[in-house]
C-alpha cells in the first residue's frame, strides 16, 4: 500500500499524528518502483469505534463470566487430580471399550486438565481483559544512514588498526591455518566406520563385504524362526518358505552360537531368501541357470535390489513377488526378473542342490551381489560371471 | 547336528520369573475348560464315521457338485479351460477337503465372478453340504483333510507353554505373513487389484486351511513348510492379538503411519485450526457504551 | 539500528496503578540492579500483535515443539540408546523370550512397565506430526498472504530450514524405537545413501559403522535426535521469533491499517494470555490424542530384523512424498564402466527433495527479482490479489499432495478397490500434469475472484431481492457495500503498468541504439507478463464515482416500483430491522 496512500490521509483513528515514515534520506519508503497512480478510490476511514462487549457494560455479565472461567479452573484441578488416582489405580491390563484402560485414562485427565486451563485463560482474555486494539508505529527494518555510515566507519577503523589490509602476510597465513584446520575437522570423522573395502578385506565374520553373503557351497538352506533344514519332499508345489542359511542358527560345542550381534545381523541382512517350489514347465531359466533348482524349488534373495526391503509378498498363481516397500514386482519363474516397479535388476538367485542327506544346500555363495545398488557394484560383470 | 530349535533353550527357566499379577484365577479357569474339552473328547461319538456313510456323503456331495460346481470345476472336478487358455476353473483333484471347507465355508466358492480378487460372501451352503462337497472333492485325490479342532487349539496347553506358543507364533507370522497380511492382521495390497484378506475376524479353522491349502494367489504353507504346531502357534497369536486391549487407543484401522498421518492432519491440525479461529474470533458486543466513558 | 523514536504505542486503557513498596516490587527492583530488564521490557511489553486465527499456525509449532521437548525429556529417562541383543522379560506376554535390541526392548518397557509411559510415546509422537504439519501450514499462509517479502524473506529462509531439520529430526525420532518400521526405514535410508554416487557405499559404511545394520546407528541417531538437531531448532527458533518481534507482525489491510502502523492487542495481558492459553490447548490436544488415538504400536511390529518386512511399510506422514516419487520412479538404472548409477532412488530421493528444498527457499528472492518490488511489505494480500504467486504455491503443493498419495499407493489400493499397478501408471503422469493443470485453474480462480470483487466494489452486492418493472422483467437489486469493506477490499497495491516496468529494458536507449538484451532479462520479461498481465486491478476512483452515479440512477428507477419501506437491508445485518416492516403499511 506504500504509494499507492500517503500519510497524510491515513488517520489512524486514536488520534495521533500520523508519523511520516522516511528513509534517512528522504525518500519516502517504497521507492525504486515506477510511480503508481494516485488516484486510491477510497479513503482510509479510520480505526472504527471501539463497541463494548456484555462483560465491560453490564456488571452481572461480568460476574457470570468470572464464575464460568473460575469453574473451568476448577474442573481442570478435579482432572489433574483423577489423573493422580488414575496413575495409581488403573492396571495396565485394565479395558475400557475394549482400549487400553491406563493410557486412555490418563490421557484424558491429562488432556482434560490442561485443555481446561487454556480455554479457561483465552475466555480470560476475551471476555475480562481489556480489548482495546491499540497502535503501534513500524519503523523500517534498515539502520538509518547515520548509523551505517557509524558502523561502516568503525568497521574500517578496526581494519584500520588491526591493519589487516595492510599486512597480507599474516592474514593469509591465518586464513591458511584456519583453512587447513578443516582437514583435521573432517579427519577425525574417519573413524566412523570402516569401507567397504577394509570389512571385505579383514573378513572378520563369514559373508563379509557388500559382495559377499554367508551363503557357501554346501551351506543348507534352513526355515526362518525355527532354522530346521528343507528336504525337497517337504515342499509342495505353490509352498513359499522364507529361508536363511543355516549358518545364522549353527552353534559351537559348548552349545553357543556361532554368529552373534554384528555378524547375526549382517548375515541376516544378507543371507535372508525365499524358496518357492513351482511346477518345473512353469519355469524358463535364466541363461547358465539350467541347474540351480531342485525340481522346480528355487531359490532367490529376499533382499530387494531397489532399496533392500525385504520382499516376501508372492502371488502364488502368477510366481510374482512382491515388494512392499515400493511395489517392485519380480517374476519368480523368469529369473525374478523385474517386471514392474522402481527396482531395476533381477532379484539374484541362489544355484540349489542336495546334500548326501538330502537336504536343499546352495552350490555356491550368490554369484552377484544381493541388495540395493551402489556405485562400485560392477553389474555386467557379475551378471554374466558363472563360476 | 548343529541345528538347534533355540527355543526351549532360550526361554528355559525365564517364563515364571517376571509374573505381573496372579493368575490362580486364570489357571483355574483354563483347568476347567481343558478338563471339559477333554472330557469332550472321550465321550463324543468318533469323527471319523464308517465306509458306508462316507460313500453316502461322497454322493450327496457329487449330486451338490453337479449342480452348483460342475459348470466351472467339470462334472469330475476335471477343471474347465476356456478357449483363450485361462482357466475357467481349476481342477480339483488333489484339492483336500480343507481346500473346498475353506472356500465354501467363507463363502467364496460359489463364485460370484471372476476376477483379481475372490472376496468372502456369506456362505450359500450349509455345514452339512459343504461336509458332502468335501467329501466329494476328497475322494477324486488324495489331498489335506479338513483340520481337528485339535489341531489349532491351545486350550490343552499348560499357561506357560500357552504363552511360549504365542511368542512363537508371532515370530511365524512376523516372517512368514506381516509381509502381505499386515504386521495386526489387517490385511494389504496385492498387485493389479488383489489384496491379502484382514484376519482379525476370520476363524482359527479358516486360517488353518488357508495356510494348508493356499487359497487364491496365497502361498502354500504345507506341513512340510510350516508344521501343524506352527500353524497352531500363528493362530494362537492371531487370537491373542483379538483378545489383547487396544493399549495405545484407537487403532485407526491399524494401517500404520498413513491412517496416523491421516488423523494427524485432520484430527490434529483441524482441532489446532479450530481452536486458533476461537481464539482470535470477535466476542459478542454490546450496543450500550460503558458509563461515563467515549469508546 | 536505527532508534525506535518513531513508537507511538497508544494505551487508552487505564493507566497501571502506582507502584507499592510491596514484595514483588521489590524483588522487581533487585532484579532490575543487576540486570537492568526494565529497558527492554518497556519497549515490549505492550508490543502489539495483530489477531488473526492464521496468525496463530506457527503457534501450533511452537508450542508443539514444547511439547517435544517435555515429553522427549520424560523418554530419555528409559530409553536405552542400545543395539545390543537381549531376551525379551517385560511384561508384553507375546513378545516374551524373544530376542531384541535393547532400544526395542526399552520402548517395551516404556510403553508397558512405565506407567504414562505409553501415553509420554504418543505424545511425542502425535507432537512431532503436529510439529511438521503446523509448520508447513504457517508456511502455506505466509506465502499465500505475501508475508514472505521484504523485509521478511531471512525468516522465511529460517523457517525452510527448520522445515528440513524437523524433518530430519521426525526421521531420526521414527528410527529410535528400533521396531521392524523403523528397521525398514533404516534399510531404506542405507539403500538411499548407497545409490548415491561415487561416495555411496562409503557413506553407508560410515553410518552404520561399519556393514548394515552394525550396531552403532541406533547410539548415533539417538545423539542426532536428543542434541545436535534439538539444538539447531531451539537456535533457528529463537532467530525466528527475534526477527518476527523486530519486524512486528504483517497485518491484514482494513479501517486504521496501514503499512506504517500495526493494530492488534498489547503483548501484555492479552496477548500473552492468548498465546499462553493457546499452549495449553496444543498441550492439551496432544494429550488427548496421545490417550485416545494409538499411534506408532511398537509392540505389535516386533523388533527389527532385517530378514522381515510388513505390508504397509510406510514413513511418517512427512517422509510420505519422497517415499512416492520412490514408488512411481521407473526402474532406470545406469552401468557404465563397471559402476552402477541408480536413476530410480537418485532422483526421487537425492535429487527432488533437494531440488524443492531450493526452490522453496528462493521463492522470495525469485517473487522480487521478476517483480523488481524491493519495497517493504507490512500489508498482507489475499491470495486472489496475487494470482500468479498463489498458483505457484498451488502447483507445487499439487506436486507435494500428488507424490504423497503415491506414496500411499498400497492403501489407496486395498481401501478404494483400485490396483496398485493401475495407480501407479496413473501418477506417474499426474505428477507432471497435475500441477500445470492446478496453476492454469488457481490463476484463472483467482482472476475471477478479483473479477467479483471488482463487481462488488463498482456495483454493490446482491440483495437477493428480485424487482419487477412495470414492463415485466426482472431485475436484482445491489446495494453498495459499506465503507470500510470497500477499503479493505481496495487496500491493496496496484500492480505495476508492465509497458513502464519493461520500457527500460528493452527500448531503445538515449542515444538510439538497440540495448543488449540478455537472455536473463527475456526470461524475466516473460515471468513479469504472466505475473501481471491478466490480473484485475483494482477501480479507480474515476470509475468508482462513475458507476455510484449509475447505481444511484438505477435506484432512482426502481424506487418508483417500490412501495415497501424495504430497502433490501433487512437480512444482510447492515442495520436492525426493528423499526421497518418488510411489507410497508397499505
Amino acid at each position: 500500500m506504500t504509494g499507492q496512500m500517503s500519510p497524510e490521509h491515513a488517520p489512524d483513528g486514536t488520534g495521533h499524528q500520523p508519523v511520516e515514515m522516511n528513509d534517512a534520506d528522504g525518500q519516502p519508503i517504497g521507492h525504486g518502483l515506477p510511480a503508481l497512480p494516485p488516484d486510491e478510490p477510497i479513503k482510509n476511514p479510520g480505526l472504527p469505534v471501539h463497541t463494548w462487549r456484555p462483560t465491560d457494560v453490564d456488571p452481572a455479565m461480568e460476574k457470570r463470566a468470572e464464575r464460568q472461567i473460575a469453574a473451568l479452573f476448577g474442573l481442570s484441578a478435579v482432572c489433574g487430580v483423577l489423573f493422580v488416582v488414575a496413575y495409581f489405580n488403573v492396571g495396565e491390563n485394565e479395558t475400557v471399550i475394549g482400549l487400553g484402560a491406563q493410557t486412555v485414562a490418563l490421557g484424558s485427565s491429562l488432556g482434560g486438565a490442561l485443555l481446561l486451563i487454556g480455554i479457561g485463560i483465552i475466555q480470560w482474555a476475551r471476555k475480562l481483559m481489556a480489548d482495546h486494539e491499540i497502535v503501534e508505529m513500524r519503523h523500517p527494518a534498515r539502520s538509518s544512514d547515520e548509523d551505517r555510515e557509524a558502523t561502516l566507519a568503525q568497521l574500517s577503523q578496526g581494519a584500520e588498526e588491526s591493519g589487516i589490509g595492510r599486512r597480507p602476510l599474516v592474514r593469509n597465513s591465518l586464513l591458511g591455518a584456519v583453512t587447513v584446520l578443516l582437514a583435521p575437522a573432517v579427519v577425525l570423522f574417519r573413524d566412523l566406520g570402516p569401507t567397504n573395502a577394509q570389512v571385505t578385506e579383514a573378513g572378520d565374520y563369514p559373508g563379509a563385504g557388500l559382495e559377499h553373503t554367508v551363503w557357501d557351497r554346501g551351506v543348507r538352506v534352513v526355515r526362518d524362526v525355527v532354522g530346521t533344514p528343507i528336504r525337497p519332499s517337504d515342499l509342495e508345489i505353490g509352498d513359499l518358505v522364507n529361508a536363511e542359511p543355516e549358518t545364522i542358527f549353527a552353534v559351537d560345542e559348548d552349545g553357543e552360537p556361532l554368529l552373534e550381534g554384528v555378524p547375526l545381523q549382517v548375515a541376516k541382512s544378507k543371507g535372508a531368501v525365499v524358496l518357492t517350489r513351482m511346477d518345473p514347465a512353469d519355469n524358463t531359466p535364466g541363461e547358465g541357470r539350467e541347474d540351480w533348482d531342485v525340481d522346480g524349488i528355487l531359490c532367490y534373495s529376499k533382499i530387494c535390489t531397489h532399496v533392500g526391503c525385504p520382499i516376501s509378498l508372492n502371488e502364488r498363481k502368477t510366481q510374482h513377488l512382491l515388494c512392499p516397500c515400493h511395489q517392485s514386482t519380480f517374476d519368480l519363474a523368469d529369473s525374478a526378473k523385474v517386471i514392474f516397479g522402481p527396482a531395476a535388476r533381477a532379484l539374484p538367485q541362489l544355484p540349489l542342490m542336495v546334500d548326501e542327506e538330502g537336504y536343499l544346500v546352495a552350490q555356491s555363495d550368490f554369484r552377484e551381489p544381493v541388495g540395493p545398488s551402489y556405485w562400485e557394484r560392477d553389474s555386467d560383470a557379475s551378471t554374466t560371471e558363472i563360476e | 547336528m548343529r541345528h538347534v530349535n533355540g527355543w526351549t533353550n532360550r526361554w528355559a527357566g525365564r517364563l515364571s520369573r517376571h509374573r505381573r499379577r496372579p493368575i490362580a484365577g486364570a489357571v483355574l479357569l483354563l483347568l476347567g475348560l481343558v478338563l471339559t474339552g477333554s472330557m469332550y473328547a472321550v465321550f463324543a461319538p468318533a469323527q471319523a464315521g464308517s465306509t458306508d456313510s462316507n460313500e453316502e456323503l461322497v454322493r450327496e456331495g457329487r449330486a451338490l457338485f453337479l449342480v452348483g460346481c460342475s459348470t466351472c470345476h467339470g462334472v469330475n472336478g476335471e477343471g474347465i479351460d476356456t478357449v483363450n487358455g485361462n482357466q475357467l476353473g481349476p481342477p480339483l483333484a488333489g484339492v483336500g477337503a480343507a481346500a473346498v471347507d475353506f472356500q465354501v465355508g467363507t463363502g467364496r466358492m460359489p463364485m460370484a465372478q471372476p476376477g483379481q480378487q475372490n472376496p468372502v460372501k456369506p456362505q450359500v451352503y450349509d455345514q452339512d453340504e459343504i461336509d458332502a462337497l468335501a467329501a466329494f472333492v476328497a475322494s477324486l485325490a488324495p489331498g489335506p483333510a479338513v483340520p481337528d479342532e485339535a489341531d489349532y487349539s491351545t486350550a490343552d496347553l499348560s499357561e506357560e507353554e500357552r504363552v511360549e506358543a504365542i511368542a512363537r507364533g508371532g515370530l511365524i507370522f512376523r516372517t512368514n505373513c506381516t509381509a502381505c497380511h499386515n504386521f495386526a492382521g489387517n490385511g494389504g495390497a496385492m498387485p493389479r487389484g488383489g489384496y491379502a484378506p484382514d484376519l482379525s475376524q476370520t476363524e482359527a479353522r479358516y486360517i488353518y486351511e488357508a495356510m494348508l491349502t493356499g487359497p487364491g494367489n496365497m502361498d502354500n504353507f504345507s506341513d512340510g513348510n510350516l508344521s501343524p504346531e506352527e500353524k497352531r502357534d500363528v493362530i494362537a497369536y492371531l487370537y491373542s492379538l483379538r483378545e489383547q486391549p487396544a493399549y495405545g487407543g484407537f487403532t485407526l484401522g491399524g494401517l500404520g503411519p498413513v491412517s496416523e498421518g491421516l488423523f494427524a492432519w485432520v484430527v490434529g491440525i483441524g482441532a489446532m485450526v479450530g481452536f486458533a479461529i476461537w481464539i482470535a474470533a470477535h466476542t459478542t458486543r454490546s450496543t450500550r457504551q460503558k458509563d461515563g466513558q467515549a469508546a | 539500528m536505527s532508534i525506535d523514536t518513531s513508537k507511538v504505542a497508544d494505551s487508552n486503557t487505564t493507566a497501571a496503578t502506582a507502584k507499592k513498596p510491596n514484595r514483588a516490587g521489590a524483588a522487581a527492583t533487585w532484579a532490575d540492579d543487576r540486570l537492568g530488564l526494565a529497558t527492554m521490557m518497556k519497549k515490549n511489553l505492550r508490543k502489539v500483535f495483530p489477531d488473526h486465527w492464521s496468525f496463530m499456525l506457527g503457534e501450533v509449532a511452537l508450542w508443539s515443539f514444547v511439547v517435544l521437548l517435555l515429553s522427549g525429556v520424560f523418554l530419555t529417562f528409559w530409553y536405552v540408546p542400545s543395539m545390543g541383543e537381549v531376551h525379551y522379560e517385560g511384561s508384553y506376554d507375546p513378545l516374551r523370550g524373544v530376542e531384541m535390541s535393547e532400544a526395542y526392548a526399552s520402548s517395551l518397557k516404556l510403553s508397558f512397565d512405565v506407567r504414562g509411559g505409553l501415553l509420554m510415546r504418543q505424545m511425542h509422537h502425535w507432537a512431532a506430526m503436529l510439529f511438521i504439519a503446523a509448520m508447513m501450514i504457517h508456511l502455506l499462509r505466509v506465502f499465500f498472504t505475501g508475508a514472505h517479502r521484504k523485509p521478511r524473506e531471512l525468516n522465511w529462509v529460517i523457517g525452510c530450514l527448520l522445515l528440513l531439520l524437523g524433518t530430519l529430526e521426525g526421521f531420526t525420532g521414527y528410527s529410535l524405537p528400533d521396531d521392524l518400521l523403523s528397521g525398514t526405514g533404516i534399510r531404506a535410508a542405507d539403500g538411499f545413501l548407497k545409490a548415491s554416487p561415487v561416495v555411496g557405499s562409503y557413506m553407508s559404511f560410515f553410518l552404520f559403522g561399519g556393514e548394515f545394520p552394525g550396531d552403532a546407528i541406533i547410539p548415533r541417531f539417538y545423539t542426532i535426535h536428543v542434541l545436535l538437531i534439538p539444538g539447531l531448532l531451539l537456535a533457528l527458533i529463537t532467530a525466528h521469533m527475534l526477527l518476527l518481534v523486530y519486524h512486528k507482525h504483517t497485518q491484514w489491510p482494513g479501517p486504521g491499517r496501514t503499512e506504517h502502523n500495526v493494530v492488534g492487542y498489547p503483548m501484555l495481558p492479552v496477548y500473552a494470555a492468548k498465546a499462553g492459553g493457546f499452549f495449553f490447548i496444543v498441550f492439551g490436544v496432544t494429550a488427548l490424542m496421545g490417550g485416545l488415538l494409538s499411534i506408532n504400536p511398537v509392540w505389535l511390529f516386533g523388533p527389527y530384523d532385517p530378514s522381515k518386512v510388513t505390508a504397509g511399510s510406510q514413513p511418517d506422514w512427512y517422509m510420505g512424498w519422497p517415499d512416492g516419487l520412490l514408488r512411481i520412479m521407473p526402474g532406470w538404472e545406469s552401468h557404465i564402466f563397471g559402476h552402477t548409477i541408480s536413476w530410480n532412488v537418485m532422483v526421487p530421493i537425492l535429487l527432488v527433495p533437494p531440488l524443492m528444498l531450493t526452490i522453496l527457499i528462493l521463492l522470495p528472492f525469485l517473487e522480487s527479482w521478476i517483480t523488481g518490488d524491493k519495497r517493504d511489505h507490512h500489508l498482507l494480500q489475499r491470495p486472489r490479489n496475487a494470482p500468479t504467486r498463489t498458483a505457484v504455491m498451488v502447483s507445487l503443493m499439487t506436486f507435494y499432495g500428488l507424490s504423497w498419495a503415491a506414496g500411499g499407493n498400497d492403501l489407496i489400493a486395498i481401501t478404494f478397490d483400485l490396483s496398485i499397478n493401475q495407480i501407479t501408471y496413473f501418477m506417474r503422469v499426474a505428477v507432471f500434469l497435475g500441477p500445470a493443470l492446478a496453476f492454469i485453474i488457481t490463476k484463472r480462480w483467482c482472476i475471477s475472484l478479483q473479477r467479483k470483487d471488482e463487481e462488488v466494489l463498482l456495483h454493490g452486492y446482491e440483495t437477493g431481492i428480485i424487482m419487477r418493472s412495470p414492463e415485466g422483467g426482472y431485475s436484482e437489486r445491489h446495494l453498495p457495500i459499506s465503507e470500510a469493506r470497500a477499503f479493505t477490499m481496495t487496500a491493496r497495491d496496484r500492480d505495476p503498468d508492465l509497458a513502464e516496468l519493461q520500457s527500460g529494458e528493452d527500448g531503445v536507449d538515449a542515444n538510439g541504439l538497440e540495448p543488449k538484451r540478455s537472455p536473463l532479462a527475456g526470461i524475466r520479461r516473460r515471468l513479469q507478463t504472466t505475473m501481471y498481465a491478466d490480473n484485475i486491478q483494482k477501480p479507480t476512483a474515476e470509475e468508482l464515482e462513475a458507476a455510484h452515479h449509475h447505481a444511484e440512477h438505477e435506484h432512482e428507477l426502481q424506487a418508483a416500483m417500490e412501495g415497501v419501506s424495504a430497502d433490501g437491508h433487512q437480512f444482510d445485518g447492515h442495520h436492525l430491522v426493528e423499526e421497518e416492516t418488510l411489507r410497508g403499511d397499505h
